[in-house]
């Protein structure tokens, strides 16, 4: 039986605009469960509604079970970690982590047992007595993290707690959340704005965008087959380049200004004068060699070596596309590069509607085909262009 | 030849460098300079009249305020041993304690009853702090045509219930309890605004906290709202002691210290030695035993208080 089950629901607060509009869901027990989308997307409406800090307009709630909708938040049996980390200023860590324990009327002896059990787990034993202006971010993010595991209630709620952490922090804090949800076999419904924690942490993903769901699924199904335009551009970074992609009797044409050449092959499954949204992902755009058929000229604008990587910005027709290559590639801004954008790796939407039409072709195998093409292609680009090697 | 030899002498010194002042001096004189207005102001407005106070407070005077012969702390003991001023003193005390904790107490839970933010709520916090926007002539007026024995809103209604009429103003039993009654409605509106304030910028979720592990409204209060606004709570308590110990207009326009001196403070009574009486020797001492007073009940409080204060 899945722990929460959303059917229509609705959140309006006015009753004209719909914050949410007929989330339908089902989380199960034990799963890592990730809310992710934009900034108003109705995201944290939706935890606080599982929270019971919000009501419904409607549609039904069921927890364990049961209806919830009319539930008080103290009979849903679960703790919410906030953005804030809702740590009292006036209380030490102890008291902190034991929080509510009162209220719920668990023993002192229990609360003592839970709360070395709590400290130990998240290495906070030396800092019990300590208030928590005397913690840095990341120990108030565990002791929030700590108050939760405490309290023993079998769903935790998240709303954006890694945000205020700076971004080493943020991994390490993502590692240890997943570790802690594993070890105790909890829960989670996380929220959050930032598709890398999304991509990292959840068993599952909902992309959210104006109160409605857009796609829910594993974090990889998402990558690979995002249901429409919005996902697309939302899962993974660099984002996805899109342009509007038309069939012409010189190939491929990108935006109305950039040519890529077809072969028959493509040809055959692209049909002459339809149009569509067509997207790259940035590690899918090649550098062009010397056999390469789908060989474009563009003109960079920058480009940013990271060190591992290079990400190299060029213009198709008015849009800035990235391509994502391994290595150290120097390149200089406005210089003329080459490179293969083949329509089998691309993902192919409605124009009008921005549903997907198409996925890039057998994702998996195009997997193995981006490590040793991109290397081959990377060596074959320093060789050809001796100044672009470092 | 001799010229030649002084010529070396001289010219190391008519050429030297003066001594320059040390960066470090500079920087003093410099601070000082920036200092002086609020000093001089300080000076002439607050620790001049101060020290002349406590001068004078040791001298016999002329009506004037002149020092005529110094007689130690003569002033002193006459007025400790006098029953009248010990019985300032008393009743100084007892207002403030009908005061202070009820102004407190009131303004609390009017801001913690009117902090969600309701439809219509903007009345309420308008009226619950209109009285700060009151002159004390205002309200004194307005508090005698309630309080009249024999015309006042107050007793007609108790009289309509069948009840006998209180002299509230008259009664020297129940006249202290009357203008504090007047001195509570007319400062809630002031700490109520404070406190409103201090718990309006409490973060929601220190509540929503509260709220998933059910505790109820007093647990809220008692957890969280009163611990975060601490600081808030701290400085209008002190406002208030220190406010009741100076409270005036009220008496003075309402019980001018009667009946039967029941409603005599001690700021009162300094008044009326000083600018009635002309004892202006008696009247500086009671302002030094006052501002003894006031630092010691706000040094006291702040000593019980301080580890409860949490500043964020």
């Amino acid at each position: 039986m899945a722990k929460i089950v959303c059917k229509d629901l609705k959140k309006s607060y006015d009753g004209k605009t719909e914050v949410l509009g007929g989330i339908n869901l089902e989380i199960e027990e034990g799963e890592f469960f990730i809310l992710v989308g934009p900034s108003g997307c109705g995201k944290s409406t939706l935890l606080r509604i599982i929270a019971g800090l919000e009501g419904v307009s409607s549609g039904e709630l069921i927890m364990d079970g049961e209806l919830a909708n009319e539930m008080l938040p103290r009979e849903r049996n679960l703790t919410m970690v906030f953005q804030s980390y809702a740590l009292y200023p006036h209380l030490t860590v102890r008291d902190n982590i034991l929080f509510g324990l009162d209220v719920k009327k668990v023993p002192k002896a229990e609360q003592e047992q839970r709360l070395a059990e709590a400290a130990e787990i998240l290495g906070l034993t030396d800092y019990l007595d300590r208030k928590p202006r005397a913690l840095s971010g990341g120990q108030r993010q565990r002791v929030a993290l700590a108050r939760s595991v405490c309290s023993h209630a079998p769903l935790c709620l998240m709303d954006e707690p890694l945000s205020n952490l700076d971004a080493k922090l943020r991994a390490s804090m993502r590692v240890e959340i997943r570790r802690l949800q594993q070890q105790l076999g909890l829960t989670v419904i996380y929220v959050t704005h930032d598709q890398v924690e999304a991509m990292t942490m959840g068993d599952r993903i909902a992309v959210l965008s104006a109160g409605r769901i857009q796609q829910l699924g594993t974090p990889l199904e998402l990558y690979n087959h995002p249901a429409n335009e919005f996902v697309a551009t939302f899962i993974g970074t660099p984002q996805m380049n899109m342009a509007v992609a038309e069939v012409a009797p010189e190939g491929l044409v990108l935006n109305g200004g950039l040519t890529v050449p077809l072969s028959e092959a493509d040809r055959a499954k692209l049909p002459m004068g339809q149009r569509w949204k067509i997207g790259f992902r940035p590690e899918q755009v090649y550098p062009a060699t010397a056999t390469s058929v789908h060989d474009t000229e563009v003109t960079v604008v920058s480009s940013e070596m990271m060190g591992n990587e290079t990400l190299i910005f060029f213009d198709v027709a008015g849009t800035l596309f990235t391509a994502r290559w391994q290595g150290q590639h120097r390149i200089a801004d406005g210089a003329t590069l080459h490179v293969s954008l083949d329509p089998r790796y691309a993902h192919f939407f409605d124009v009008n509607t921005g549903s997907l039409l198409r996925a890039a072709e057998d994702l998996d195998e195009l997997g193995v085909r981006s490590t040793s093409a991109a290397g081959a292609a990377a060596a074959a680009h320093i060789e050809a262009a001796p100044a672009a090697a470092e | 030849m001799s010229k030649h030899s002084v010529a070396p002498k001289a010219v190391p010194a008519a050429t030297a460098v003066p001594p320059r002042e040390a960066p470090g001096e500079r920087r003093t004189l410099a601070g000082w300079v920036y200092l002086l207005p609020s000093v001089a102001i300080f000076a002439i407005f607050v620790i001049y009249p101060f020290g002349r106070t406590i001068i004078t407070s040791l001298f016999a005077t002329t009506p004037a305020g002149g020092l005529t012969q110094f007689i130690g702390i003569d002033n002193f003991v006459t007025l400790l041993t006098d029953p009248l001023y010990t019985q300032a003193i008393v009743n100084t005390l007892v207002y403030v304690l009908l005061t202070v904790p009820a102004t407190i107490v009131i303004a609390l839970l009017l801001a913690v009853l009117t902090a969600q933010d309701l439809p219509g709520m903007g009345v309420f916090r308008t009226i619950f702090s209109a009285t700060m926007g009151i002159s004390v002539a205002a309200a004194a007026v307005f508090w005698n045509l309630l309080f009249n024995a024999n015309s006042g809103v107050l007793n007609r209604i108790i009289e309509f219930f069948g009840g006998e009429g209180v002299g509230w103003l008259i009664d020297q039993n129940v006249a202290l309890l009357s203008v504090s009654i007047i001195s509570i409605w007319m400062n809630i509106g002031m700490a109520y605004l404070i406190l409103l304030g201090a718990i309006k910028s409490i973060d929601d979720s220190y509540y929503e906290s509260v709220e998933i592990v059910g505790g109820g409204f007093w647990y809220r209060l008692r957890r969280v709202t009163v611990p975060l606004i601490s600081p808030s709570l701290f400085f209008v308590l002190t406002i208030t002691v220190i406010g009741a110990f100076q409270s005036f207009g009220l008496i003075d326009m309402l019980t001018q210290g009667g009946p039967n001196n029941a409603t005599v403070l001690l700021i009162y009574r300094l008044y009326r030695d000083a600018f009635v009486n002309f004892r202006i020797g008696s009247a500086s001492a009671q302002g030094v035993i006052l501002f003894a007073v006031i630092f010691v009940i706000s040094y006291i409080q702040t000593k019980l208080t301080e580890d409860k204060v949490t500043y964020q």
